[in-house]
């Protein structure tokens, strides 16, 4: 069992779940707060890369952090404005910006379709003096990740928070009291952005190294990640919902690390994901019909006997 | 004070189903005073006090409150100083937030130092929430950490009429907002709208369809058809008056039946 499962598997997994649960908490806020699908997602965690990476490259690890957080800022913007100002339905105006932020990707890299960071210094070669040599980058990665988290707790009790919450929850309510949708709708999907694009950045410097194929899929991950975190963890109060997200992410990573290890190759990790969100969201429902099944036929048995 | 002046309102113009909801109307409520609102199907009662909030622009006319031209102001931004219920209890309050964060939200709004969007709720400000909660008499301040989602349809609208007038608005606008619940809670809740205009001195304007409120509620009645007002009666002419007195002058005003079921089956 030592040999399946090992230390660096763990490690490894762990390392990654965090650095992910970042874009997975991008989605709470849009997804589950704002009740918008929001499509751009892949480009932004590429954006994020690739901005970070090249900003590493000229010897700025810890900037390339605030570059790519404003880059995904810029993204979001341009999301929200498209579906605040102009109309355009919200899944469209993700797969408009996921599309047009392909060729801004391309440009940030220089117009190759892979940048690397090999002799540059990262954020994780920075801190392994600090942390030792075994946990530096799981800690370097979760200082990132519970600050961004206690700012997200912190955020949604404000009244800025507050209106962005009703904005998702109730439309008419907000129209009626004095709150710009426009605005709270921008404010999220930027912060969102910004998360998003945190999270490649961290991911490049991890990997040391950014592909512009890097965020396919990464909606289906991180909404895998945030369901598995709601439905295990529960959403009752707000620090649960953030750090369930964050355990979330992680248990994703073990399950992908897990179906790895029982030697599924790794081009269908994408189908394998997939399968996991299916399941992972369709549980509450599976749940209820068996339960309902379960019922029916304790009913139908009962009548029979009497 | 509320002026609205020559305001119209055409919906889907230039197709068949072009439609004339707000006919030339004029309308002033002078402060404190407590308008009840009746009229047909289709009068035009709730696009007036759509209009009045913002939901849309009026195509003519101004609207004036305090003074100051709303006329092209956008809805949220009129919101500070009017309170509005409607007749759909879920409309009010956010479900999936707790009834504490409700309340913090229709307190921060308006409150001092709105400018500040990172502005939080105070413990201070909790025992405020405390006690306008206990006043609704329902056990509400001992949830305050329930989501609202939980809670019944009467209890929703009580809360939603304690938001609204946490800070006195200019104006307060109900619309028919005790339709949808039984009749006990019905009650309640108008008891408590009563008090809260009273104690506040709020200038409001409700919509009804029972002609019993309509006359014993507030010191005026509007009675609307076909986009106009077509009755305004208040003082001592409202004093005597019947529900028959009521719909005599009705049919008198607007030179046809009532054809407002709801509001006949309520007689």
């Amino acid at each position: 069992m030592s040999s399946f499962i090992s230390l660096s598997v763990i490690t490894s997994a762990m390392e990654l779940g965090v650095i992910y649960s970042l874009v997975a908490l991008a989605l709470f806020l849009s997804f589950s707060i704002l009740n918008i699908a929001d499509l751009s997602t892949d480009g932004c965690f590429t954006l994020g890369c690739a901005v970070g990476v090249q900003v590493a490259l000229l010897g700025h690890p810890v900037l390339a952090l605030f570059a790519s957080m404003a880059a995904g800022v810029c993204s979001g913007f341009v999301m929200s404005f498209l579906q605040t100002k102009l109309g355009v339905e919200s899944i469209l105006a993700g797969i408009i910006v996921n599309t047009g932020l392909y060729t801004i990707n391309l440009a940030v890299m220089g117009f190759s379709s892979n940048v690397t960071l090999l002799r540059a210094e990262t954020i994780f070669s920075m801190t392994k003096g600090i942390f030792g040599t075994t946990w530096y980058k799981l800690i370097t990665a979760s200082i990132v990740v519970v600050a961004a988290c206690l700012l997200m707790i912190w955020f949604m009790g404000t009244r800025l928070g507050l209106s962005i919450r009703a904005t998702g929850d109730n439309a008419d309510m907000v129209r009626a009291s004095s709150i710009n949708p426009s605005f709270t709708i921008t404010v999220g999907l930027c912060v969102s952005g910004a998360l998003t694009a945190l999270s490649g950045c961290l991911i490049g410097q991890y990997q040391k190294t950014c592909d512009i194929n890097l965020g396919t899929g990464m909606v289906t991950i991180a909404l895998a990640s945030l369901i598995i975190g709601e439905t295990l963890i529960g959403k009752k109060t707000m620090v649960r919902r953030v750090f369930g997200v964050i355990f979330g992410s992680c248990l994703y990573r073990f399950l992908v690390a897990l179906a790895l290890k029982m030697n599924i190759p790794a081009e269908c990790l994408k189908l394998v994901s997939a399968v996991i969100v299916a399941i992972a969201i369709a549980s509450p429902m599976i749940r209820k019909k068996i339960a309902f099944q379960k019922k029916k036929r304790a009913a139908l048995s009962a009548r029979k006997r009497g | 004070m509320l002026k609205i002046t020559n305001i119209k309102k055409t919906f889907h113009p230039g197709t068949v189903n072009e439609k004339l909801a707000l006919n030339d109307v004029s309308l002033t409520v002078e402060d404190g005073d407590f308008a009840t609102i009746i009229g047909s199907n289709g009068a035009g009662k709730s696009t007036l006090f759509n209009s009045i909030a913002g939901s849309f622009f009026v195509d003519e006319g101004s609207i004036e409150l305090d003074g100051r031209d709303i006329t092209y102001v956008p809805e949220y931004l009129r919101a500070v100083q009017i309170g509005r219920l409607f007749q759909d209890p879920m409309k009010g309050t956010a479900p999936h937030m707790t009834i504490e964060e409700n309340l913090a939200l229709a307190y921060l709004r308006v409150a001092k130092g709105r400018g500040n969007i990172f502005s939080r709720i105070s413990q201070k400000q909790k025992n405020i929430f405390r006690e306008r909660l206990a006043q609704l008499d329902m056990g509400l301040e001992d949830r305050m950490n329930q989501p609202v989602g939980l809670l019944s349809g009467g209890q929703r609208q009580a809360l939603t009429l304690q938001m609204a007038t946490l800070f006195p608005p200019k104006i307060l606008l109900l619309d028919e907002h005790t339709a949808a619940l039984d009749p006990a809670t019905a009650d309640k809740v108008l008891e408590l709208t009563k008090r809260i205009v009273r104690e506040n001195h709020l200038s409001c304007l409700m919509i009804t369809h029972n002609m019993h409120s309509a006359l014993e509620l507030g010191n005026r009645t509007l009675m609307m058809d076909a986009g106009k007002i077509v009755l305004d009666i208040a003082g001592e002419e409202r004093k005597g008056l019947t529900v028959d007195g009521l719909l005599e002058k009705f049919n008198a005003g607007a030179g046809k039946e009532l054809d407002n079921d709801r509001i006949l089956f309520s007689k």
